[in-house]
């Protein structure tokens, strides 16, 4: 505020000048930065709550049928089919910008390209079930990583969003107001040295000139 | 859990702390895990762990319902970054 040090001094007026614009531009920036965030993050979060409800009922689906299966088979028998996977997957990572947030995007690619390749064992000793209910978590898996994607580019919208707000803040309540008054209090107070300088080189003047001519 | 059928890493854990050790192992020791599910009954007990990942570009640590069905928290969280991003919750009403 106008009560810390500053000097009331043309070139800190025109310094101060040069940072009000520059705050001044800079808020407008963050701002539009913060509303494309916030439009942008709308949209993530409306579909990330859909992905997640489609991934919670496939899940549960594919649990019950997984619990179906393992009433039908034995114990033993359930864990032995599914001890050793022959399908593996590989996770590729690239990036993606969006407005300078860097965010994740998945893709994955299985090891083997034949779909049947999911069912680790020999269908002669395992239920069909046990099939139906692999072929269920495989189908919910894409949504699972679309959703790992999408809820990731969430978390980081939203810190990225945080950030932004309140820089955006911190210029519109306290930087601009501040710079204004500082400005406002060093032009007031050059005028008021402009005038006390007048005022004196008027009574200077009338010195002068009474000297001058009513000199006895 | 079926899910090493698809090719996928299970670590099974029986309670929060046994999580909290392997969870440690996989962002501590390991570098190349990009995502990790974790079932929403174990992950109650260990959050203020997972929320240290929120801010952090790998690994995305995603909440999936257990077996017992879904506690609602993969919502809650989604509810929790609306408000840290927009300072309240809009989606309360629809």
């Amino acid at each position: 505020m106008a009560g810390t040090t500053i000097t009331p001094t043309r070139m800190m007026l025109k310094q101060l000048k040069g940072r009000l614009k520059t705050a001044r531009r800079g808020h407008k920036l963050m701002k539009d930065k913060r509303d494309e965030l916030m439009r942008q993050f709308m949209d993530i979060v409306r579909r990330n709550k859909e992905l997640r409800e489609r991934v919670e009922q496939g899940l549960t689906q594919a649990y019950s049928a997984l619990q179906v299966a393992s009433a039908i088979m034995s114990p033993e028998m359930l864990e032995q089919a599914l001890l050793y996977p022959r399908q593996s997957v590989e996770l590729d990572m690239q990036f993606k910008n969006i407005m300078s947030v860097n965010v994740p995007l998945y893709s994955f690619h299985t090891r083997n390209n034949d779909p049947s390749e999911i069912y680790p064992y020999g269908f002669a000793q395992t239920s069909g079930e046990l099939d139906d209910a692999l072929a269920a978590l495989a189908k919910v898996f894409e949504d699972m990583l679309e959703l790992a994607q999408v809820e990731k580019t969430m978390q980081l919208l939203a810190e990225e969003i945080e950030k932004t707000r309140r820089r955006v803040n911190a210029l519109e309540y306290v930087m601009i107001p501040e710079l204004e008054s500082n400005i406002k209090y060093i032009s007031m107070k050059l005028e008021e040295n402009e005038n006390s300088t007048k005022v004196r080189l008027l009574k200077v003047k009338e010195m002068v000139l009474q000297n001058a001519h009513d000199f006895k | 859990m079926g899910f090493t059928a698809l090719g996928l890493e299970a670590y099974p854990v029986a309670d929060s702390a046994e999580a909290r050790t392997v969870l440690r192992a996989l962002t501590h020791e390991r570098e190349d895990v990009a995502i990790i599910y974790i079932e929403e009954d174990i992950a109650s007990g260990i959050m203020s762990q997972i929320d240290k990942f929120k801010d952090s570009v790998t690994p995305a640590i995603i909440l999936i319902p257990g077996r017992e069905g879904s506690l609602g928290m993969g919502l809650s969280a989604l509810n929790a970054a609306v408000e840290r991003a927009i300072g309240t919750n809009i989606l309360e009403n629809n």
